[in-house]
């Protein structure tokens, strides 16, 4: 890249971008492969900075968490399959139960659609990378620090232990003095940093990142998804990263937020916590909601029905679900015209999901469904996600949540919603793009064998939660006495359970097999019509070897739809080959505005990962030296970061001296 | 469709001002922490309103310095707006003086709010507002220092000479995140300044 920026000087600052194609093999795209590939071995292992390389490390990380958290589950149903169990004691239920929620709702739902939206967002945007390179392998290392951090103390016996959503004064100093809810508190804070650079690197990457013509009506719904749930984390994480830190201030310096001999509000805590909560839980299920909108049409062989109208629910419903936290706190005591309102919002609030289940439902029976392993998964999922969305709406109503507040019929509600809405459309999903992440096809048979398994297990599993729940078995109880009447569900819960994780081990085992010896894919297996299965699978580092011009919602099936005027370009586009490059264009048409210079593979993220992790620790264990000395290595790591540098253009070229060494 | 799109118009390559993605970046950025304060101060209002302790219970704040630093604070984004100006016009000796000036400004604000911190009489522990008064002052003199942080190393790159006219989003984005420390305090200073004296 040094020769080309010598050769012509004046190229540096503003150039005509060109036009070309660049067909694998040739001179142009050995070059492309040159500059955008990483360094072999351990090296651009850490310093890596491709959005693949990135999204597939989420994607494992999340999915291990996924297990961890399943294992915790399994344990626990152990322990309730029949009355009066002795395998866990009280305080070691109480911990299982606060890391399961922890590690799915934290560490395993939303990463795990980072991992998606990361290796397919700039493939279906038609872009090379991410807006922020450096910054997405920022936000994955201080992911995986924060996931550690958070099991530091399971170990010990020393989990957290007050529940996921960590009410006070359980979890103040006066009812918990051991680390388990400092670790809580400030590896909270750590994952937030890393859930907010994620989310601003999604935002922006929508905004600027897109190919020329993909206006904002032609992405795909995944990306309205995950841009819906982006925008909702800029605003939401700072609101629980507050309450856990006013937290872990109240118990490490004694302030007095949460203190109510000092005129400190637990309910503060509660506004807090949901106000974020809230539209956590729609963060994360919109974009597995787009993962099915996009995924399911490719099985029904026509496009999805009433796409303007899945996209602005997304939307509403994520702006509606700033507006409902209260119906968290209904018996918490408050007024009742706020119960009312904020009771009648929790009912608006299925309309949006009414209408996207309309849409897939119209667009099963529109199409002509083919009934292979992803299909199964997505058509499952409408079903799960019909049944726990009216439990919800049933919770919404006040009367009835008075009654079934802190029952299991919530742990059933709330299972059918997460795994339901995030864990069939996951796996679906990697059923679907595996090939393009891997090259090779997951197996059919052992495919429709886990998907059966897994949904007869997961409702025979958690169906009858909402029996339980209605007979008045509370949530959270680490045993009940055999005269309760609750042991029938009980048993057929457990082994409804362990069914269930059968089907994922028969999934785990599929991908094992398939990853050695599955049949080699073509770039487009499925005959889908999203740009990212234009390209080679796996698709080579630098993603398009020219940046593609975009005509239609559709680019690959253009020639039987017939949607727009034009023909989408995508052997024929910007060549873009001097360094790392891309284009950037305009928000909202797409139209070519900055040719974008991106960065070097560095290992500037991973260090200040490591280092923020590390001052983290020292406040952890109250080494003020050590946190103050990694303070220090983080502010150092920023700087060299953000240094300007000629390659990028990010300050003046300086001709004169401009046969010397590219700086930086 | 590509004969459409086929550019003749020369595209700016890199880091290019408000089209840089760093410009894209902070304001961001901007957004998220804004709702950090969005919280704090809702956090303030929230206890505020249920308290049945006297509120402020030093009795009203003394005006005359926080206003004064106020003013000292919203000073020092002038001369940094002045700075990025005096770039865009080649005027890079004045940007330098201005940088410097807007830093020194910013330190003024930091040691005077030290002071207004040590001359009171109750620390984070002491009472309820005692901890939302620390708190959220240092929340906001945490950002800025930060903002100094980044002036400085702003005045030492414009005195290195690696910014002119064409290239200098530097300027552009680090000035924009001072400029939002210094909004942010303008909520802060309302709040704990200005709002005891409405109830
Ligand atoms: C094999 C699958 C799973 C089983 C058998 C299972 C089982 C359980 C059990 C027994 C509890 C404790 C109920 C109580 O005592 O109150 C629980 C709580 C919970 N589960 Fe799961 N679960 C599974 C998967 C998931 C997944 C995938 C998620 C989220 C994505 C999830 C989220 C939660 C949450 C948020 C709680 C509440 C924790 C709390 O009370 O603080 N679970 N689950
Ligand atoms: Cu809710």
């Amino acid at each position: 890249m040094t020769d080309a920026a010598e050769s012509s000087p004046n190229l540096n600052l503003t150039r005509v971008p060109e036009v070309g194609c660049a067909p694998i093999g040739s001179a142009a795209e050995m070059h492309l492969a040159h500059l955008w590939e990483s360094a072999p071995g351990w090296r651009g292992w850490l310093s890596t900075v491709d959005h693949k390389e990135i999204g597939l490390r989420y994607l494992v990380t999340a999915f291990i968490f996924l297990l961890m958290g399943g294992i915790e589950a399994l344990i626990m149903r152990l322990q309730l399959a029949r009355p009066d169990q002795t395998l866990l004691t009280p305080e070691q239920y109480s911990q299982l139960f606060t890391m399961h929620g922890v590690t799915m709702i934290f560490l395993y739902s939303l990463p795990i659609l980072s991992g998606f939206s990361n290796y397919l967002w700039p493939l279906m945007l038609g872009s090379r990378d991410m807006a922020f390179p450096r910054l997405n392998a920022l936000s994955y290392w201080v992911f995986l620090f924060a996931g550690i951090f958070l099991y530091a103390s399971f170990p010990l016996g020393e989990a957290p232990n007050a529940g996921w959503f960590n009410y006070v004064p359980f979890a103040g100093l006066e009812y918990n003095t051991g680390p388990n809810i400092d670790v809580y508190a400030l590896g909270m804070v750590l994952l937030g940093i890393s859930t907010t650079v994620g989310a601003i690197n999604f935002v922006v990457t929508l905004f600027r990142m897109r190919a020329p013509g993909m206006s904002i009506d032609r992405v795909p719904i995944l990306v309205w998804g995950t841009l819906t749930a982006s925008v909702a984390n800029i605003f939401a994480i700072p609101s629980v990263s507050l309450a856990f830190f006013l937290l872990w201030l109240d118990r490490q310096t004694g302030t007095h937020f949460f203190d109510v001999v000092n005129g400190g509000k637990p309910l503060l805590w509660q506004h807090l916590f949901w106000m974020f909560g809230h539209p956590w839980v729609y963060a994360v299920v919109l974009p597995a909601m787009g993962i099915v909108s996009d995924a399911l049409p490719t099985f029904c062989r026509r496009p999805l029905v009433g796409y303007s109208a899945v996209a602005l629910s997304t939307m509403a419903t994520m702006l509606l679900g700033f507006g409902v936290w209260i119906h968290h706190m209904f018996a918490a005591g408050l007024p009742t015209l706020a119960l009312s309102f904020f009771g009648a919002a929790s009912m608006v609030i299925s309309i949006p999901s009414a209408v996207a289940v309309f849409a897939w439902i119209a667009t099963i029976w529109l199409g002509r469904p083919v009934f292979n392993t992803p299909f199964l998964f997505f058509a499952g999922f409408v079903i799960l996600f019909v049944i726990g969305g009216l439990s919800g709406v049933m919770t919404a109503a006040v009367p009835l949540d008075f009654q079934l507040n802190e029952t299991y019929f919530i742990v059933a509600h709330l299972h059918y919603v997460l795994l339901g809405i995030n864990v069939f459309p996951v796996v679906g999903g990697i059923y679907y793009w595996f090939p393009k992440f891997f090259g090779r096809m997951m197996n059919e048979t052992l495919g429709k064998w886990s998907f059966w398994v897994m949904f007869i297990g997961f409702n025979a599993g958690f169906f009858p939660m909402h029996l339980a729940g209605l007979l008045g078995m509370p949530r959270r109880i680490y045993t009940y006495a055999p005269n309760m009447g609750w042991s029938t569900v009980n048993m057929v819960t457990s082994v409804g359970s362990f069914v269930f994780a059968a089907g994922i081990l028969l999934f785990l085992v599929n991908v094992v097999i398939s990853l050695k010896r599955g049949a080699l894919a073509a770039p487009n297996p499925w005959d889908a019509p999203t740009l990212e299965w234009a390209m080679p699978s796996p698709p080579p580092a630098y993603n398009f070897a020219v940046i593609p011009f975009v005509a239609s919602r559709h680019p690959l099936w253009e020639d039987r739809l017939d949607e727009g005027a034009g023909r989408s370009s995508l052997d024929q586009g910007y060549l873009l080959m001097e360094g790392r490059e891309t284009i950037g264009t305009t928000p909202l048409d797409a139209i070519p505005d900055i040719i974008l210079k991106m960065p070097e593979d560095s290992y500037t993220p991973f260090f200040l990962g490591l280092f923020s992790a590390l001052a983290f620790t020292g406040l952890l264990l109250h080494w003020g030296g050590f946190t103050v000395l990694m303070a220090l290595a983080c502010s150092l790591s920023l700087i060299a970061w953000m240094w300007p540098r000629k390659a990028l253009v990010q300050r003046v070229p300086d001709i004169k001296q401009n046969t010397g060494a590219v700086h930086g | 469709m590509a004969e459409a799109m086929q550019q003749d118009k020369p595209l700016p390559v890199g880091s290019e001002g408000k089209r840089s993605g760093g410009w894209w970046g902070v304001l961001a950025l901007i957004v998220t922490e804004g709702s950090l304060f969005g919280y704090l101060l809702f956090t303030y209002f929230y206890l505020a309103s249920q308290t049945e302790q006297h509120w402020p219970p030093e009795g009203l704040p003394a005006l005359a310095v926080p206003g004064m630093n106020t003013l000292i604070l919203l000073s020092s984004s002038v001369f940094v707006w002045a700075c990025e100006r005096c770039i865009k016009y080649r005027q890079l000796r004045w940007s330098l003086a201005s940088m410097a000036l807007a830093f020194i400004l910013g330190v003024c604000f930091v040691v005077i709010q030290l002071n207004e911190w040590s001359k009171k009489t109750y620390d984070m522990t002491s009472d309820l507002y005692g901890s939302l008064y620390f708190t959220i002052t240092g929340f906001h003199l945490l950002h800025v220092v930060v903002g100094l942080i980044i002036l400085l190393m702003l005045l030492l790159w414009i005195a290195l000479g690696y910014f002119d006219d064409r290239r200098y989003a530097a300027v552009t984005i680090g000035g924009l995140y001072w400029h939002f420390v210094d909004v942010v305090w303008l909520f802060v200073f309302t709040t704990l300044y200005l709002s005891p004296y409405l109830y």
